[in-house]
């Protein structure tokens, strides 16, 4: 720990905080725009000038002849930094004014508008008028930077951090900076746009306008965006994430910074992935088959052969939870082995505990099996080398991992407490001897093989809880529609042991309810579906997953025991 | 911060009634004496309305219309901002990135593909107008709003550009920023009256 003084205010640093990071410590803000703390320093843009000075020793203090930037400056015991000097308001209001020379203040059609550190900075720092007497600069809008990139020239600060993000953190280079002086642009080479799977990155690093995600470009105005932190369910690197929703549809989703879990980023395939969630063929009612809705009164015209017509209620829900409740039952006396629930790896740990409990409530020899787990190639390492090789074991700063869903480790945490083991269905499904099945889905697109479908068969009874029309689901006796990630509240533990908590952004499409909800009326249990008062309940139950018990994770989530040994054990 | 009280509310007195007021009398006397010489006045002063419309004055706030740039375009870029600063929350405007293709649209880089007011939900405060960066958006002094169904009364894009032709033709524009361009209160302001000069220029150089 190293003391220093900001503005008058005594703090404790780290030995390897800049004058940023100490100064963000004691409460102040430096503004900057080159500097980002995952990317190497340049100390370019000139934004972060602030007075520094050290503490002699007897006591006086000498301040520095000149401005330095904060982002360069190292801190040592006594340093003294001024951010409030007329000395440094005066430089501020001079690089803002210079970095708005040239910059065409086209706020009301600018996408930044409401999160833009330009127009945060002159509001605090800066100054309203320029004094510039010659006409700006006007530079082409290119379209052509990357498939989800757009760059507005005349925007740019010329920060680099879009560059150096390329250069640093994906290593694939595309990005660079042509001409000099106030010319000085970002462009790619002819035909090599910026399309690496990280390149999504660009536009969050991008502190102004200028680089604009297509995908969202004119959706929507980011202050009517509402957040909520969640984690992708993409792979299972488990990126912090916020979800951007207005009006209950999500617009984009944004990495969190979490050092634990993958850092400042998130690669496209999450960034973009969510779409699937708005997708017009959700399931979107529960529905009972026609031998099982038989007795009950239908009015409303039906769309699917197997299907009774749809009920005649406001709400199908209690009428499917009970019969499915009944009907689990009943299969479960009749033959408690030749039941089989099967869990996904999308599920959270609360679902996966609410389900399992409720099996293994009813009889001990009901079996739970872990569905199929989805993995894609192998785990994708930046920064790539010069030829797109991956990065020695020490260097890598983000990893696409190959196995495509976010809590394979809570689930089968869950399934070892109750069942002694992790059976996956692929190593039942040559001889399964079920004849009743209770299978949750949740996969981001069709999950059903062919061996699978094969395996179950057309059993005495048979439930599925998932958000896609399947092969299974036509066949059903009864089909609960289910939420997916950002409509879910719970936890994931990533790759590396890290609990995390992920809070619901949307509501389900239709009359589609969230996993957590339907668990709780189906295992008959009371109240609201509360992911805190769970995670309590679990971390009790449960050792492997001690560490829920704390019922809230924080932002940055809680590693699991056993995992912290290890990290722990590497470090020292 | 001062931590003196100060005082804030005033309390006014009830003017006390005397004996001659007490009684009503003058009162309802002189009330029919109005009555009385206005019947007899032969002046009348009802508005033979529709026959005879009233003089609105041109900064009345009534039906909005968006303007036309010079090359006839919608001016407004669907900036939100009349959005966001309606209290009424009766607009509505779906943004689009312009027709590159379109030669005509190549200067423009974002603007609204739809774009409808509710003209029963409006309050008619103006505050649109007064957000709005580009004066796209202004009240008319049409106020005989009128129509069969509530949905007629949604106005869209094309309905608001044609009152903008329709004022413009019988001259009716509002006074407020005159056919789109600006009024003098958004004119720069006389360089003596630029606050202080920037620091750093004094004696320092
Ligand atoms: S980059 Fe910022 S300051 Fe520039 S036009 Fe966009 S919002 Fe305005
Ligand atoms: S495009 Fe954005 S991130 Fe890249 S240099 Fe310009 S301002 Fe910086
Ligand atoms: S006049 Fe007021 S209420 Fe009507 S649209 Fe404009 S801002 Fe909204
Ligand atoms: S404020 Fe003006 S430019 Fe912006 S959306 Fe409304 S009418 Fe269009
Ligand atoms: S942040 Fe320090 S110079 Fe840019």
């Amino acid at each position: 720990m190293v003391k220093v003084k900001v503005n008058d205010i005594e703090v404790d640093a780290g030995p390897k905080d800049n004058c940023i990071l100490a100064a963000r410590k004691a409460g102040v803000e430096i503004p900057h725009y080159c500097w980002h703390e995952s990317l190497s320093v340049v100390a370019s843009c000139r934004m972060c000038l602030v007075e520094v000075g050290e503490t002699k020793p007897d006591g006086t203090i000498a301040m520095g002849p000149k401005l330095v930037p904060g982002c360069q400056t190292p801190i040592k015991d006594g340093t003294v930094i001024r951010t409030d000097s007329p000395k440094v308001k005066a430089a501020q209001q001079m690089t803002l004014e210079l970095l708005l020379l040239n910059h065409p203040l086209d706020c009301s059609i600018c996408d930044q508008a409401g999160e833009c550190y330009l127009q945060d900075y002159t509001y605090k720092y800066g100054k309203a008028h320029s004094r510039l007497d010659e006409p700006k600069l006007q530079r082409m809008d290119k379209y052509h930077i990357g498939d989800q990139i757009a760059l507005f020239t005349d925007r740019c600060v010329m920060c680099t951090r879009c560059v150096r993000f390329t250069r640093e953190i994906s290593g694939t280079a595309e990005l660079q900076v042509v001409a000099r002086g106030s010319h000085e642009e970002i462009d790619v080479f002819p035909e090599e746009p910026c399309n690496n799977k990280l390149a999504g990155n660009v536009v969050d690093l991008c502190p102004v306008g200028a680089l604009c995600s297509k995908d969202f470009l004119y959706k929507k105005r980011v202050w009517w965006l509402k957040q909520a932190e969640s984690v992708c369910t993409g792979c299972s690197t488990g990126c912090s994430i916020s979800i951007d929703q207005n009006e209950n549809k999500v617009y984009r989703l944004r990495p969190r910074p979490n050092p634990e879990a993958q850092g400042h980023f998130m690669c496209d395939e999450g960034r973009f992935g969510f779409k699937y969630i708005h997708d017009e063929r959700r399931l979107s009612t529960p529905r009972l088959s026609v031998a099982l809705a038989s007795g009950i009164e239908s009015q409303r015209k039906t769309t699917s052969a197997n299907f009774a017509p749809d009920l005649n209620f406001a709400d199908l829900w209690p009428t499917a939870l009970t019969k499915a409740r009944q009907k689990i039952q009943d299969a479960i006396k009749a033959d408690p082995s030749s039941f089989v629930a099967v869990f996904s790896p999308f599920m959270t740990v609360e679902e996966a505990y609410l389900l399992a409990k409720f099996i293994k409530g009813i009889h001990d020899k009901a079996r739970l099996v872990l569905g199929p787990v989805p993995s894609v190639g192998v785990d994708d390492k930046y920064p790539k080398g010069p030829k797109g090789e991956s990065p020695a074991d020490g260097n890598v700063k983000f990893t696409i991992r190959a196995e495509k869903c976010p809590n394979r480790l809570g689930v089968e945490a869950v399934l070892k407490h109750f069942e002694g083991s992790v059976v996956r269905i692929e190593s039942i499904a040559q001889r399964p001897n079920a004849h009743a099945w209770y299978i949750v889905g949740g996969y981001t697109s069709g999950w059903v093989t062919e061996a699978i479908d094969k395996a179950i068969g057309t059993p005495s009874l048979l439930i599925v809880q998932d958000i896609f029309p399947s092969p299974l689901s036509e066949r059903a006796d009864i089909v609960l529609a289910s939420g997916s990630f950002a409509e879910r509240d719970g936890t994931y533990v990533n790759h590396a042991g890290l609990a995390q908590s992920a809070s619901a952004a949307v509501r389900a499409p239709g009359e589609a309810r969230a996993d957590g909800r339907i668990l709780m009326e189906l295992a008959g249990r009371t109240g609201l579906f509360n992911a805190m008062a769970l995670r309590k309940e679990i971390g009790a139950a449960i050792p492997e997953l001690s560490v829920l018990g704390s019922g809230d994770l924080g932002d940055q989530g809680v590693r699991l025991v056993r995992f912290a040994k290890q990290a722990t054990a590497a470090a020292t | 911060m001062s931590n003196k009280k100060t005082k804030t509310v005033k309390w006014g007195e009830e003017p006390k009634l005397g004996m001659l007021d007490a009684l009503y009398l003058p009162a309802i006397v002189s009330g029919l004496a109005t009555a009385v010489r206005h019947a007899v006045s032969g002046k009348p002063t009802t508005r033979q309305y529709p026959e005879v419309e009233p003089e609105i004055p041109p900064n009345y706030r009534g039906v909005h219309r968006l303007n036309r740039d010079e090359q006839g375009r919608v001016k407004c870029v669907a900036c939100y901002m009349c959005q966001t600063a309606c209290p009424a929350n009766c607009i509505e405007i779906i943004a689009a990135p312009a027709p590159k293709e379109d030669p005509h649209w190549t200067d423009r880089d974002k603007y609204p593909a739809t774009f409808t007011i509710d003209e029963l939900r409006c309050i008619y405060c103006g505050m649109c107008e007064e957000a709005c960066p580009v004066d796209a958006i202004e009240l008319t002094s049409v106020y005989d709003l009128t129509g069969l169904t509530r949905k007629e009364m949604i106005f869209d894009k094309e309905k608001l550009l044609s009152v903008f032709d329709e004022t413009v033709k019988t001259g009716k524009d509002p006074v407020r920023t005159n056919r789109g361009t600006l009024g003098p209160a958004s004119e720069e302001a006389p360089s003596g009256r630029q606050g202080p000069p920037p620091p750093g220029r004094g004696k320092h150089g």
